[in-house]
């Protein structure tokens, strides 16, 4: 099975004319679905990165990516939705992480390791159950933005609503136990709580981005735009927005050219991200530092 | 008695069975100056995590300002022991410092007259540590000592009765040490402040202390400095031959106990 790609019954207009333009692109539902959908996750996706990479919880990020595939594989097995099979795995995984890594231990990243790399294997196994449908797993893998439904579109909405609520809520005492954990937990911060409620909340936003850009390229939304922001931007609010800001321009340009590219979206989405990150970086190091 | 910043009791910290120290009885009245010595590993920092309501006492009872120790106490400042910031850490000293006043709210700060109060509490925190020149840096970026600065200026800005600093002067060189203990005598003196400071060397404290008080070999003391600083009084302690030189700048040296006293940064035991 091919990568999924936009396939048009007639060539599409692209031209100078904007409205034109932008009638061609939200001219099918499929595509509709899919800026709404893409939206809602980049928001939320470059809003928890933030954090993510504050946090220096990366790896973690992508751990739970790889921890949903079996649970999203183990979904279609049962002929239930993917996206519960993610939100179960992934919350399960991000509770006991959160637990583990209330103090950053030394040799965790060994555990997450040792345990993403046997669920891949665990994933592995419920495809070959499902015999028949690898288009399924494919499109867990690598994202299926342009086969979104009105359903997938709301279930988006309610799963971005309460990260986005969330985040807001918990917004300066996670600042500061990322920051400064010592003194936040001094100043009555729970800390420990504050962790495993972050990671059930970065669960349910990496089971919500794997439908955009898939388990595999979950970084391209969660951690690039994130890292990006932060070292242009030193202030906490603003580098959240602006990484949130990166996020939708990289779905929505991604998803913009893919329209016009018989390629996939996912690869447009990770490569603009991609290659901003590069930019960034090789201007600051001319500059010879990071921006304040 | 009432009056007392922090008075303990038969104190005891560590585990069931295994104490760290214990029978520590004292009283530090309000608006002293105290150093904290002791080798590493004997429990300084374990006090602070009890005065901190972290940590229960495994026996005897602490009264922190009239009342029990308890978490999240914002008349309690503290400023843990620094290991290096990240060179990137996306924050600069004015966002840390801020964090002092609301970082333990929940929400996301609105704009208004709160707002614009705490922005000016920053700013007065971040003047009276002297860090206006490089408060809207990164801190990652900055030296261990102006780190220090906005980390006293983050304990400080939540106007605090008693001040607990965990190594403020480690990886100093002695010209900051120097600078930084002035500071802060200054700032508890303006400001009324109880201050315990955990430091290896006392020598750039010694003219600015009240007293010092001793966590050493699982028990604990406290004097002036003339009385502890002694050699008959260091041998008690240790339960080693201990020999306090003193030169004629009146710099203390404390010899035979290099390997717990000379070497900040030694393995701890």
């Amino acid at each position: 099975m091919a990568a999924p790609t936009i396939l048009l019954l007639a060539p599409p207009y692209f031209g100078w004319d904007v409205v034109r333009d932008l009638q061609e692109l939200f001219r099918y539902p499929f595509m509709q679905h899919a800026y709404a959908a893409a939206t809602l996750v980049a928001i939320v996706a470059g809003a928890i990165g933030y954090f993510v990479v504050l946090r220096g919880s990366s790896f973690a990020a992508h751990a739970l990516s790889h921890i949903g595939f079996a649970g999203a594989t183990g979904a279609v097995l049962l002929g239930v939705s993917p996206l519960a099979g993610l939100l179960v795995f992934t919350g399960g995984a991000g509770a006991a992480m959160g637990w583990l890594g209330g103090r950053r231990l030394r040799g965790q990243d060994v555990v997450i390791g040792i345990v993403l790399a046997w669920t891949l294997g665990l994933g592995v196994l419920f495809i070959a159950l499902y015999s028949g449908n690898v288009q399924a797993a494919f499109a867990i893998l690598f994202g299926e933005i342009l086969g979104i439904s009105v359903t997938d579109v709301q279930v988006t909405a309610i799963a971005a609503a309460i990260t986005v609520v969330a985040l807001a809520v918990l917004y300066r005492p996670l600042l500061f136990a990322s920051v400064d954990e010592e003194v936040a937990e001094a100043r009555g911060v729970p800390v420990q709580a504050l962790s495993i409620i972050f990671m059930l909340v970065l669960a349910v936003a990496v089971s919500e981005a794997v439908q955009v850009v898939g388990v595999l390229l979950i970084f391209s939304l969660i951690v690039t735009p994130a890292a990006i922001a932060e070292r242009l931007v030193a202030r906490p609010l603003r580098a959240l927005i602006l990484s949130a800001a990166l996020a939708l321009l990289f779905a929505w340009s991604g998803l913009t050219i893919a329209y016009y590219l018989p390629y996939p979206v996912s690869f447009f989405i990770t490569s603009i991200a991609f290659f901003s990150y590069l930019a960034v970086r090789g201007v600051l190091a001319l500059r010879g530092r990071a921006a304040v | 008695m009432s009056s007392a910043a922090i008075a303990a009791r038969d104190l005891a910290a560590g585990y069931d069975g295994a104490r760290i120290w214990q029978g520590a009885t004292f009283e530090i009245a309000q608006g002293e100056f105290i150093a904290v010595l002791g080798p590493n590993g004997a429990g300084k920092s374990t006090l602070f995590r009890i005065i901190l309501g972290l940590l229960r006492p495994a026996a005897g009872s602490l009264q922190v300002l009239g009342g029990a120790p308890r978490r999240g106490d914002a008349r309690i400042g503290y400023v843990p022991q620094r290991r290096t910031i990240d060179v990137d850490l996306p924050v600069r000293g004015r966002d840390l410092v801020k964090l002092g006043v609301d970082g333990h709210r929940l929400g996301i700060e609105v704009p208004g007259p709160a707002r614009v109060a705490a922005d000016r509490r920053v700013a007065e925190a971040i003047h009276a540590v002297r860090a206006d020149a490089y408060a809207d840096r990164r801190v990652g970026r900055l030296s261990g000592g102006e780190q220090q600065r906005l980390s006293l200026a983050q304990a400080l800005v939540g106007k605090p009765e008693i001040l607990l600093l965990d190594e403020p002067l480690a990886s100093l060189d002695l010209r900051n040490q120097i600078g930084m203990a002035a500071l802060v005598a200054d700032l508890a003196r303006q400001q009324g402040l109880t201050v315990l400071l955990i430091a290896h060397d006392v020598n750039p404290l010694l003219n600015l202390i009240d007293r010092v008080l001793y966590v050493a070999h699982g028990q604990t003391a406290i004097g002036k400095p003339g009385e502890m600083i002694t050699s008959e009084t260091l041998t008690r302690l240790y339960g080693a031959e201990v020999e306090v030189l003193r030169d004629r700048h009146g710099h203390l040296y404390v010899v035979g106990l290099e390997d717990e006293i000379a070497h900040p940064h030694g393995a701890a035991p």
